[in-house]
This record gives structure tokens, C-alpha cells and sequence, in this order.
């Protein structure tokens, strides 16, 4: 403005200077345009990458391989005391009855063979007998066609992870085992079917028999409880600190904390729990009770700021409304607001919950990354959660545990997925715009 | 937010008054080391219907020493695992919070250079291993190398061959565990002080110099990308190894042994890194596995005797630990540990000299 003569230029001059500066602004226009672009495909590439490598390990990790043995279940052998006690049945050679059907299906013989036979079989195939024996009695002193999973190096092997050609003393079964594992193949006897292990078993440090059905139990329960607390606390939070609560320093105070909370890092809440519940109230270590608790106040941030910005979404019309024809506060929020703010509220929720099942940095502190094997019945058992699982599986050296580990992977992403599409249709179907 | 913290603390409380009976299963943690072998025991154990299976926690050897010195009751860990062995500084720890420990000995792992089968394989020994990989080496002034200089430089060598001729002529990239783990503070130990500062001409006498008797200075690894950490992970570094021959990497025999078919080790010092030769005590970068039972939990937890007893069932040479790839104690050792387990004897200063 200190020379405004210069600022007066005629139309024509202006139009002219549009037009020749007009290509540059358009290519700009596309440059940017392309930025943006090669940034989504970048992002797409990776996104892409890892879910073809997570599939491509995690699928065939579904699915396992098992052979099928005619075992003759000899009661005197199986339940040595007679009572069919659990203990008697624990006590009872179920091991000594799989290897004999196991040596007559292979025609293994003389030491050496035996020993090389045995290692054939999963552990887990006694504990299925056993389980087999308990639900149905009367199978005993008969004899059974049962279905037992194979060992982690032959289902390596049969998958064509260990080859045959690679030098005997570099591989982890020898050429005996080959020659029986090649006798089962010919007698139709070994079969490639759907892990039930992965889904119904719990961790085990046997790759063939490790399943994630524990940690999800853990992961239930864990959520459970951070659901119950944090629900009701942050959502009672929202509506105080946004319609009740008077303006003023103590609020304020209050307010900078909740959003500071938001971003602390995770592993601090679980040296909290561990001075606090552990320390100080004496709980045991690797419950889910404590889990949930910790992943409650890692939660709360998120639920209290999606729920009062989902209150403030609710036009003051509503509420003059309901004060206008006489309702007290209390009623206006109840009735009117809280229910309109609800699907903002919920979908707040369930991204801080879908948030919460992926953690695992809090729980190291209290005990939860651990090798847990029995399920927890409730949560005060120790129990372990889903991507715990994942990242212990990840660390065992044995090859089976890679596949799954990606299998387990994309459970987890199954439930995550699950998660945030329920959030996304709770806002796309329930919210109210005005 | 304070009514909330006061909401939260009463749920907790009211879980408190439930909760705050007898655990009826045995809670192990530290060495992620000995976890794998500790799991596969635990979960032995949890197959007879007497016992809750074991909860293993991992955080590392320090985490099992320290957690079980903390106190007496069932907040706190029954048996602490450890891939080193507990110091007299430790132990005092647990005196000074009452506590009474057993050390029981379960194996032995190795720790083994290896590569990919595709790469050229490594025949080398300590000191030359020790030369390659240790943060400073011995040198004159004027950066040459020489048995009566004592200044200490920041390794120069930058591929094998600049050590030794025979070794490979590649660059030196040795892929292994962070500071945080055991593994790393054995190899450091065993290779970079007792095969290399300890022990080779220069470096010892140049150790000396700098008041350094015992070579600990030693320990650090290189940081100018030679050594490369891969993270606590050891499948990492196994993966690593399989895309890239001409790498290295340092990790616990267990990895090796279950890749036999992709993997070779390095024969250091002129001894093989198999099973048998870590056994008889041939090879020589191998420490020892233990564990610590408090005493005070013994016949109030249930399980801890048994738990002890499934120890002795597997770690023979025919036993699924072997077989997992922890090295057996011989048949001595494991009479005097087994004795140990029954009679559990208290962990003296005296007895960690």
C-alpha cells in the first residue's frame, strides 16, 4: 500500500498476467495433486506387503497335518488303578498304546526304529486319548480309529520345510523316520486338515499343539473388565465435566490433565498397576483383573474426549427444549442428551477397546506377557492376551511357530477389523446429524 | 478425574478382599534364555491333573534375580531363572529382604557365530574373533599395529581379511542380541575379555597397561555398524542370515540347531559348535542355565517340588530339553543338583566365589 499507483493496473494487463502465470498455477495444482497420490500408493504398497506376507504364512498356518492310527485301548493299561480317576488316567501308559499303534501302522521295529517311530507323533496325542477315554468310557477294550497330529519336524518335513535331500546329520529327522513317514504317506494314512489345535488348544511350547484359544479367553476377559470400568466412569466423566461442572481452575486443571493422559505411553500405566495393585493391595501377578484395569485407565483419555465432543455435537436447541418445558438438568441429559450423543460415545469406545486388544507394553509390567497354558476361568486366573501370544510365539525357534504366529496375527487383525467396522456402522447408521 | 482414581481404587479394593488368597500355581519368571527349556517343563507339569500348569514370565536374567530377592508371599515369584549366575551383590539383595535361596542347575547353552550355509564358513579363533568385533584394539601412535604399542584405538579392521589373510575377504557384519541381553553379556565375556584381552599377547599386555588386568574394558562391541544389533529376537537374526550370505550373526544354539539345514557355525578356536562337542565342554562359548527356588514357597505353593522333579525327568541326554536344544549336565553335575533339590541347601556369599 505505500506505492498504491502501482496497484492500478488496467483489466487487460491483469487478465494477461492471470493468463501467463494460468499453466504454471495449473501444473502446480497437478504437482500437488501427484504428491498426494504417490503418497496413498506408498502407503498401499506397505499396507499391501505386509498383509501378503502375513497371509501367505498365516493361511497354510491354519491348517496342520494328522495322522490317523487304529489304537487298541486296553483298559489295564490305560487306567491302571480301575477307579477312572483323572489321576488314574494320567498315571495309565496312554503314551505306550499310541507308540504300539504308531510301530504296527509303520512296521518299525528294533530300537533305534522305535525311537525314531516314537518322534514321529505329538505329544498332544496322549492327552487326546485321554480326553477321547474320559467323554466316552466305553471305547475301552476296544479298538479305535483316532486321528493324532504329528510332530512339528514331520509336518516340516511334509510340508517341504526340512528336504530330503539336505544331508542327513543337517536335518532334524533322520532317514529312518523319512522311511516310515513315506510308509504312513503310502497307507493313506497322514492327512492335511484344519488346525483344531490352533483354535482349540492354548499355548504350549510343542509347536503342532500351541493354539491361541487361551490367550483369547485372556483377551475377553481383559476387555471385559476395562470395559466395565472405563464405560461408565468416562462417559459419567464427560457429561459432568461438560454440563455440570462450573468454569474454573480446578476444571481447567482437570481438563489439561485428561488430554495430557491421552498421549502418555502405554508401558507407564502398567508400572503404575504394578506399584499400585501388585505393590501396594499385594493382587497376584498375570491376571486379567489388573490387565483390564490397566488397559481401563489407557482407555479412559479416549473415551472421555470422544464423548464430550460427541455432547457437544448436540445442538443447545435440544437441551433449551427440554429445560423450556420444565425438565430438571439431570432429566435433559439423560433423556435428551446423553441418548443423542450415544452413538459418538460408543463409537469412542469401541476404538479405545480395539486400541487396548493390541496392547501388550502395560502388560509386561504386570505379569501378563508370560507362557500361560491352562484358560482362565475367570479374572482373578492368570491369563495372557492375543498379541502377548503373537510376540512369544515370534521369539521360539522352532519353525512350525512362524506359521503360527502369522495365523494368530491375522485372527487378531480379524478382531480389530470387526471392531472398527462396528464403530464406523454404529456412526454411520446411529448418529444424528442436525 | 480424582472421583474416577477414587472409583477405580474402590473396584480394586473389592477385587483385593476376593482375590487375596493362597495361588494355587507356581509363578517362574526371568531369562528368556531359559524360558523356552522352563516352559517345556512347566507344561509337563501342567499335564498331570494334580498341578495348574507353571506361569512363565520372560524379562530377562536380571528380572528372575531380582524378582525372587523381592520378598516372601504370593505376590511375588517362586523361582527366578537366570542364564548367568547370581552375584554376591544379588544375593545380598536377597538377604537383605529375608530371603532364602536354592541354586539349581538345569544345562548348559552354547553360543554359536553362524552363517548362511550359501556364505563362506568361518574357521577363526577367540582372539581373532575378540579383534574383530571389540569396540577398541591395541595400536601405536601412528595407527600401526605392533606387540609393544599399548595406545587404544577405535577398531580399524574393516573386513576379515584385514585380520587374519585366511579369513574371508568381506566385510566384517556380525548381526546380534542388544545390551539388554545375556546372551550378548556372555559372548562379551567369554570372547571379547577371556579369548581376546585375557589371553592374546598384545591385547594383554596393552590391558595391563591401561590398568586393566583382567581385560574388562574389553567387553564393549563395536558401534560403528559391524556389529549390528538385531533386537532380543534370535529368529530375527536367523532371518537376517538366510537373505543376506554374507553376514554373521551371534545366537543361542537352540537357532542353529533347528536350522541346521540353512545354517553353519563357526568353528572357533578349532572346536565345532555341535551338540556333543558344547556337551563335553570342547566348545567353549557356552554358559551355564539356572534357577533359583525361594525357600519360604517350598510346601506352600503347590507345585514346587513337583515342579523340580519334571526338571529331572527331561534334562538327560535323551530328554526333550536336549532335544529342544539345551546341552545336558553331565551325569556328576546332575547327581549333585538332584541331591541339591532335595536338600535344598541355602545360597551362601561363599558358594558364588
Amino acid at each position: 500500500m505505500t506505492d498504491p499507483r502501482r496497484d492500478m493496473i488496467s483489466p487487460a494487463v491483469a487478465a494477461e498476467r492471470v493468463a501467463t502465470g494460468l499453466a504454471a498455477r495449473r501444473n502446480r495444482e497437478k504437482r500437488f495433486q501427484l504428491y498426494g497420490r504417490i503418497a496413498i500408493g506408498i502407503a498401499l504398497a506397505f499396507l499391501v506387503t505386509l498383509f501378503v506376507s502375513i497371509f501367505s504364512k498365516g493361511i497354510p498356518g491354519f491348517f496342520q497335518h494328522y495322522v490317523t492310527l487304529e489304537v487298541t485301548l486296553d483298559r489295564e493299561k490305560l487306567d491302571p488303578t480301575g477307579d477312572f480317576s483323572v489321576q488314574s488316567l494320567y498315571d495309565g501308559d496312554a503314551r505306550g498304546v499310541i507308540r504300539a499303534a504308531l510301530y504296527e501302522a509303520t512296521g518299525a521295529s528294533g530300537r533305534s526304529g522305535r525311537k525314531a517311530a516314537g518322534k514321529l507323533i505329538s505329544q498332544g496325542a496322549e492327552q487326546r486319548l485321554r480326553k477321547a477315554v474320559l467323554a466316552d468310557p466305553s471305547i475301552l477294550d476296544t479298538t479305535q480309529t483316532m486321528t493324532f497330529a504329528v510332530d512339528d519336524d514331520v509336518d516340516s518335513f511334509l510340508r517341504g520345510f526340512i528336504k530330503r535331500e539336505t544331508p542327513e546329520k543337517d536335518r532334524r529327522i533322520n532317514d529312518k523316520a523319512i522311511g516310515y513317514i513315506d510308509t504312513l504317506v503310502e497307507k493313506g494314512l497322514i492327512s492335511f486338515k484344519f488346525s483344531d489345535y490352533l483354535v482349540f488348544g492354548s499355548a504350549s511350547r510343542n509347536a503342532e499343539m500351541a493354539g491361541i484359544f487361551g490367550a483369547l479367553i485372556g483377551s475377553i476377559l481383559t476387555l471385559a473388565v476395562c470395559l466395565v470400568l472405563s464405560f461408565p466412569i468416562g462417559v459419567a466423566t464427560a457429561v459432568y465435566l461438560e454440563e455440570f461442572a462450573p468454569k474454573n481452575r480446578i476444571t481447567e486443571i482437570i481438563e489439561i490433565n485428561i488430554n495430557n493422559l491421552a498421549a502418555v505411553p502405554s508401558v507407564v500405566f502398567g508400572i503404575l498397576g504394578l506399584a499400585i495393585f501388585i505393590g501396594v493391595f499385594g493382587m497376584p501377578r498375570s491376571i486379567p483383573l489388573i490387565g483390564g484395569v490397566v488397559l481401563a485407565l489407557m482407555t479412559l483419555p479416549t473415551i472421555i474426549i470422544s464423548s464430550r465432543a460427541a455432547i457437544r455435537a448436540v445442538p443447545p436447541s435440544i437441551r433449551d427444549a427440554a429445560l423450556g418445558v420444565g425438565a430438571s438438568r439431570v432429566q435433559t441429559m439423560l433423556h435428551h442428551v446423553v441418548p443423542l450423543a450415544m452413538p459418538g460415545m460408543l463409537t469412542g469406545t469401541i476404538i479405545g477397546m480395539a486400541q487396548a486388544l493390541g496392547e501388550t507394553a502395560p502388560l509386561l509390567m504386570i505379569g501378563m506377557v508370560a507362557f500361560i497354558v491352562d484358560v482362565p476361568g475367570s479374572v482373578t486366573d492368570p491369563g495372557t492376551v492375543l498379541p502377548v501370544q503373537i510376540f512369544m510365539w515370534a521369539d521360539f525357534a522352532e519353525r512350525m511357530f512362524i506359521l503360527k504366529t502369522s495365523a494368530a496375527i491375522m485372527v487378531l487383525l480379524a478382531f480389530l477389523i470387526v471392531m472398527n467396522a462396528a464403530a464406523i456402522f454404529i456412526r454411520k447408521k446411529l448418529e444424528r446429524r442436525w | 478425574m480424582r472421583f474416577t482414581f477414587a472409583l477405580v481404587g474402590a473396584i480394586a479394593l473389592a477385587g483385593v478382599a476376593t482375590t487375596a488368597s493362597a495361588r494355587d500355581y507356581l509363578s517362574i519368571a526371568g531369562s528368556s534364555t531359559v524360558l523356552p527349556f522352563a516352559t517345556i517343563v512347566a507344561e509337563q507339569l501342567g499335564n498331570n491333573p494334580s498341578f495348574n500348569t507353571p506361569v512363565v514370565e520372560s524379562g530377562g536374567s536380571s528380572v528372575g534375580k531380582k524378582g525372587v530377592c523381592e520378598g516372601i508371599g504370593t505376590e511375588f515369584i517362586d523361582i527366578g531363572n537366570a542364564s548367568s549366575r547370581m552375584k554376591t551383590g544379588e544375593l545380598e539383595y536377597c538377604d537383605s529382604n529375608g530371603v532364602d535361596l536354592t541354586e539349581i542347575k538345569v544345562g548348559y547353552d552354547g553360543i554359536v557365530v553362524a552363517n548362511s550355509k550359501e556364505g563362506t564358513p568361518l574357521v577363526i579363533s577367540k582372539a581373532e574373533l575378540g579383534m574383530a568385533l571389540t569396540a577398541e584394539v591395541p595400536a601405536c601412535a601412528d595407527g600401526s599395529i605392533n606387540i609393544n604399542c599399548d595406545t587404544w584405538v577405535a577398531n580399524p579392521f574393516q573386513k576379515w581379511s584385514d585380520i587374519n589373510p585366511e579369513l574371508p575377504d568381506i566385510a566384517i557384519r556380525v548381526y546380534g542380541p542388544p545390551t539388554t541381553s545375556g546372551t550378548r553379556a556372555s559372548y562379551a565375556e567369554m570372547v571379547n575379555q577371556k579369548g581376546y584381552c585375557g589371553k592374546e599377547a598384545m591385547a594383554k599386555k596393552a590391558s595391563a597397561a591401561r590398568g586393566d588386568k583382567k581385560g574388562k574394558k574389553c567387553r564393549a562391541m563395536r558401534t560403528d555398524g559391524a556389529y549390528i544389533e538385531a533386537g532380543e529376537q534370535d529368529n530375527l537374526i536367523v532371518q537376517k542370515l538366510q537373505e543376506d550370505p554374507s553376514a554373521y550373526g551371534i545366537f543361542g544354539f537352540s537357532y542353529l540347531d533347528q536350522n541346521s539345514d540353512t545354517l553353519q557355525g563357526a568353528v572357533i578356536s578349532g572346536t565345532n559348535p555341535t551338540f556333543d562337542e558344547i556337551a563335553n565342554g570342547t566348545y567353549s562359548v557356552s554358559r551355564a542355565l539356572y534357577f533359583y527356588v525361594k525357600h519360604a514357597h517350598v510346601g506352600v505353593v503347590p507345585g514346587v517340588k513337583e515342579y523340580m522333579a519334571e526338571w529331572v525327568k527331561h534334562w538327560g541326554e535323551d530328554g526333550a530339553l536336549s532335544d529342544s536344544g539345551m546341552i545336558p549336565m553331565p551325569q556328576a553335575e546332575r547327581d549333585q543338583y538332584l541331591a541339591a533339590m532335595n536338600d535344598l541347601p541355602k545360597l551362601t556369599a561363599d558358594m558364588l566365589k
